[in-house]
C-alpha cells in the first residue's frame, strides 16, 4: 500500500511540473517533450487504477501519433512563440477570471457529488466490480461498440466530413502535363510530317 | 442491453442517407466535377426517399440504439419538412453553382451530410447524440459556407461562422457536462426520471441547462446569440444563405423543443424565463434592425431572427398547443423564406448577382411576375390575412393568449406591426418606384417551379391550414403524450 502510495505521488508530481512546464518552456519543442513526459506519467497513474487498457491507448495514441505529430508541426511551421506570448500580461485579467470561474463551477459540482452521497448510484454506466470477470479492455469494447455504436458511427461520419471540408478548402488542381507511353508509341509519321517538294533556288 | 441488436428499421431514413453519402462521394471522386448536375439529383432522389421511409416506414415510436435515438411523429413532422427544405435549397442552387464556378460534386454531398446531421439532431435521445447530430450539421455547414474559397466575403463567412459556432458548441458541451454531473445519465429518458424525482433543483444543474439553452439559442441565431447571423448570410453564396435559412433554423428549434420539453420538462419554472428573455429579445431586434438594412441577404437575416422570436413563443408556453404552434410556423416560414430566396437568387443584371434593395425599384414594370412572387412573400412574413404567414402567427399567438402570457403575445403584435415597415418598403420600391435596369431573363427553370410553387402555397394556405395545423397537432401530441 505504502509503495503504491509513493509511487501514484511521484508520477503525480511529475505530471503536474511536466505540465506547468508545457505552458512555461521558452522553446516549443521543449513544450512538446515535456507534454510527452506528462502523457507517460499519467499512463503510469492509469496503471496504478487498474485501467490498463487506457493507459496503453495513452501511450501509443497520444504519445506515438499525437505528440509526434505536435511536434513535426512546430519544427515546420516557422512561428515566433515569444512574439506569440506579448499580449500575455495584457490578456492575464481576463484569463485568471474564467479560470476562476471554471475552479467555482469545479468546486461546485464536486460539493455537490458531496452532498449527494447516492448520486454516483445513478451514473449511467457504472465501472464493473473487479471481481466480476470483465477486463477493462473488454467493458470498454461492451460499452463503446454495443451501446454507443450509433454514437461511434456518427462521430466517423463527422471526421469524414472534416477530411471533405479540408480537401475542398485547400486542394487546388495545377495542370500538369503527364507523359502517356501509348500516345508516344502509337504517334506515326504521317500525323506529324509533312513532306514539301521546293523549287530550287526560289526558298521556302 | 447487451447482445441485442438495436433496431435499424427506426433509423432506415439516417442510414439510407449515410450510405447514399459515401457512395456519391466515391462516385463523384470518380466521375470528377463534370457529374456535379447528376449527383445533386441523386441527392434529392435520396431526400425524397428518405422522407418516404420517414413517413411509411416509421410509424410507432421507438426508442432504439440503447435510448440514444428516438424515432416519433413530433421528429417525423420535423424530418420532412427538413428534407424539404434542404431539397429545394439544393434545387434553386443547381443554375447557380454552374454559373459563378462553383459547381464542385462535393457541394450536393456536403448538402447530404449536413441534412443528416439535422436529421440525427432532430431523432437525439441523449445529449451525446446530440452534440453528434450538432456537429456533424455545422461542420458541413461551415464548409458550404467557405465554398466560394476565392471570394473573401465567403472564406469570411465560413471563419465566423466557425469561430463562433465551435463556442457555442463549447457552451452546449459545458451546459451537458454539468447536467451529466448533477444526475449521472446523459440520456433524456434518464434525465426525465432522475429529474422528476428529485424535488429540490440544484444550482449547478440550472447552471447546466442555462449553457446547454444558450449553445441551441446560438444555433436558431436567437438574441443575444445571433451576432453570426447578419454577417454569415450576407458573405455566404446566395442559395447557401437560402439553406441556412430553413433547414438548420428547422432542426436546432425541433431539437431545442426536444431537448426542453422531454428531459427538461419537469423545470419548466427555471427554462421558462430564459426562453421568455430570448423570445422578446429576438422580435424587438429581428423588427428593429432590419428597418436600416440596404442589402436583402442581411435584411433577411434580421427577419430570420425575428421569425425565430416568433416561434420562440410558442417554446416559451411549455404546452402542447405552443409546440402544435411552432410546427405550422417552421412549415409556413419554409415556404415563405425559400420563396424569398428564389426572388433573391432571381436578382442579377448583366449576369451579374446584386444584392442591394434599391435594385429592386419598379420591378413590377421590368418583371412583373417576380414582382408578384416578392409580394407575396413579404406580404406573407409581415403577416397580412389571409396569406399563409398570419397563420403562423396566428396559432403562435393563440397558445401564448391560453396560457396567459398575454405580454408575449402583445410584444409579439407590436414587433409584427413594425417588421411590416420594412416588408411593406420592398412592396412599394418595386410597385410605386421608377424602374431601374431590369433583371436578367429568363430565370432558370429549376427557379421559376420553385417560384411558383412556395407562391401558390402561400397564397392559398388559408384554404387548406386543417390539413396541416392537424398533422403538426398529432405530432406534437407524440411528444407529450408518450
Amino acid at each position: 500500500m505504502i509503495i503504491q502510495g509513493l509511487a501514484f505521488y511521484l508520477f503525480a508530481a511529475i505530471a503536474v511540473v511536466s505540465g506547468a512546464m508545457v505552458i512555461s518552456a521558452r522553446n516549443p519543442v521543449h513544450s512538446v517533450l515535456f507534454l510527452i513526459l506528462a502523457f507517460f506519467n499519467a499512463a503510469a497513474l492509469f496503471v496504478l487504477m487498474g485501467a490498463e487498457f487506457l493507459a496503453f491507448i495513452l501511450v501509443i495514441v497520444y504519445v506515438g501519433a499525437v505528440a509526434v505529430l505536435f511536434l513535426f508541426v512546430v519544427m515546420m511551421l516557422d512561428i515566433d512563440f515569444v512574439e506569440l506570448r506579448e499580449g500575455f500580461l495584457r490578456y492575464l485579467p481576463f484569463g485568471a477570471l474564467i479560470g476562476l470561474i471554471l475552479l467555482v463551477e469545479l468546486l461546485l459540482v464536486i460539493g455537490a457529488w458531496l452532498v449527494v452521497p447516492d448520486g454516483a448510484a445513478v451514473t449511467q454506466a457504472p465501472a464493473p466490480p473487479p471481481d466480476s470477470g470483465i477486463s477493462n479492455t473488454e467493458a470498454i469494447g461492451l460499452l463503446l461498440y454495443t451501446d454507443y455504436a450509433l454514437a461511434f458511427q456518427l462521430a466517423g461520419l463527422i471526421l469524414l466530413v472534416a477530411m471533405i471540408g479540408a480537401i475542398v478548402l485547400t486542394l487546388r488542381q495545377r495542370p500538369v502535363r503527364r507523359q502517356r507511353i501509348a500516345d508516344q508509341v502509337n504517334r506515326r509519321p504521317e500525323d506529324v510530317l509533312v513532306v514539301r517538294s521546293i523549287d530550287r533556288g526560289e526558298g521556302v | 442491453m447487451t447482445g441485442q441488436m438495436p433496431a435499424f428499421a427506426a433509423a432506415a431514413p439516417e442510414i439510407l442517407l449515410a450510405i447514399a453519402g459515401m457512395g456519391l462521394l466515391l462516385y463523384g471522386a470518380f466521375r470528377g466535377n463534370g457529374a456535379t448536375r447528376e449527383i445533386a439529383y441523386l441527392v434529392i432522389a435520396s431526400y425524397i426517399a428518405a422522407a418516404a421511409l420517414v413517413v411509411f416506414v416509421v410509424e410507432v415510436p421507438t426508442v432504439t440504439f440503447s435510448g440514444l435515438f428516438v424515432a416519433d411523429g413530433f421528429g417525423a413532422f420535423a424530418k420532412v419538412l427538413v428534407l424539404l427544405g434542404s431539397a429545394l435549397g439544393l434545387l434553386i442552387s443547381l443554375d447557380y453553382i454552374e454559373r459563378e464556378q462553383m459547381a464542385r460534386f462535393e457541394y450536393p454531398v456536403l448538402f447530404l451530410f449536413a441534412t443528416l446531421g439535422m436529421m440525427v439532431m432532430i431523432s437525439a435521445g441523449d445529449l451525446i447524440t446530440l452534440y453528434l447530430g450538432l456537429e456533424l450539421q455545422s461542420l458541413s455547414l461551415y464548409v458550404i459556407a467557405a465554398f466560394r474559397r476565392d471570394m473573401v466575403r465567403s472564406a469570411e463567412a465560413g471563419l465566423k461562422y466557425f469561430v463562433l459556432g465551435a463556442l457555442s458548441s463549447g457552451m452546449l458541451l459545458y451546459g451537458a457536462s454539468l447536467v451529466y454531473g448533477f444526475t449521472g445519465t446523459t440520456s433524456f429518458a434518464g434525465l426525465a426520471a432522475t429529474l422528476s424525482a428529485e424535488a429540490p433543483v440544484s444550482i449547478g444543474l440550472v447552471v447546466g441547462i442555462v449553457f446547454v439553452s444558450a449553445g441551441l439559442a446560438f444555433k436558431v441565431s436567437a438574441v443575444p446569440f445571433h451576432m453570426w447571423t447578419p454577417d454569415v448570410y450576407e458573405g455566404a453564396p446566395t442559395p447557401v444563405t437560402a439553406f441556412f435559412a430553413v433547414a438548420p433554423k428547422i432542426a436546432a428549434i425541433a431539437l431545442f423543443i426536444r431537448v426542453m420539453v422531454g428531459p427538461f420538462g419537469e423545470l419548466v419554472a427555471q427554462w421558462q424565463q430564459i426562453v421568455f428573455a430570448v423570445s422578446i429579445l429576438s422580435m424587438l431586434l429581428g423588427a428593429l434592425a432590419a428597418i436600416w438594412q440596404t442589402n436583402i441577404k442581411r435584411l433577411m437575416a434580421y427577419s430570420s431572427i425575428g421569425h425565430i422570436g416568433y416561434a420562440l413563443i410558442g417554446l416559451a408556453t411549455g404546452t402542447e398547443e405552443g409546440v402544435r404552434g411552432i410546427l405550422v410556423y417552421m412549415a409556413i416560414y419554409l415556404a415563405m423564406n425559400v420563396g424569398t430566396f428564389a426572388c433573391i437568387l432571381c436578382m442579377r443584371v448583366n449576369g451579374r448577382m446584386v444584392e442591394g434593395i434599391d435594385d429592386l425599384r419598379g420591378l413590377s414594370r421590368t418583371n412583373p411576375m417576380i414582382a408578384l412572387a416578392l409580394a407575396i412573400f413579404m406580404f406573407s412574413m409581415a403577416g397580412i390575412p389571409p396569406l399563409a404567414g398570419f397563420f403562423g402567427k396566428l396559432y403562435v399567438f393563440l397558445a401564448a393568449i391560453n396560457s396567459g402570457l398575454y405580454v408575449l403575445a402583445v410584444i409579439g403584435v407590436l414587433t409584427s406591426v413594425i417588421g411590416a415597415y420594412y416588408y411593406l418598403r420592398i412592396v412599394k420600391l418595386m410597385y410605386f418606384d421608377d424602374p431601374v435596369e431590369g433583371f436578367d431573363q429568363p430565370i432558370d427553370r429549376g427557379l421559376s417551379v420553385v417560384l411558383a410553387g412556395t407562391g401558390l402555397f402561400t397564397l392559398f394556405f388559408f384554404a387548406f391550414p386543417p390539413a396541416l395545423v392537424n398533422r403538426a397537432a398529432a405530432a406534437a401530441a407524440t411528444l407529450f403524450g408518450g
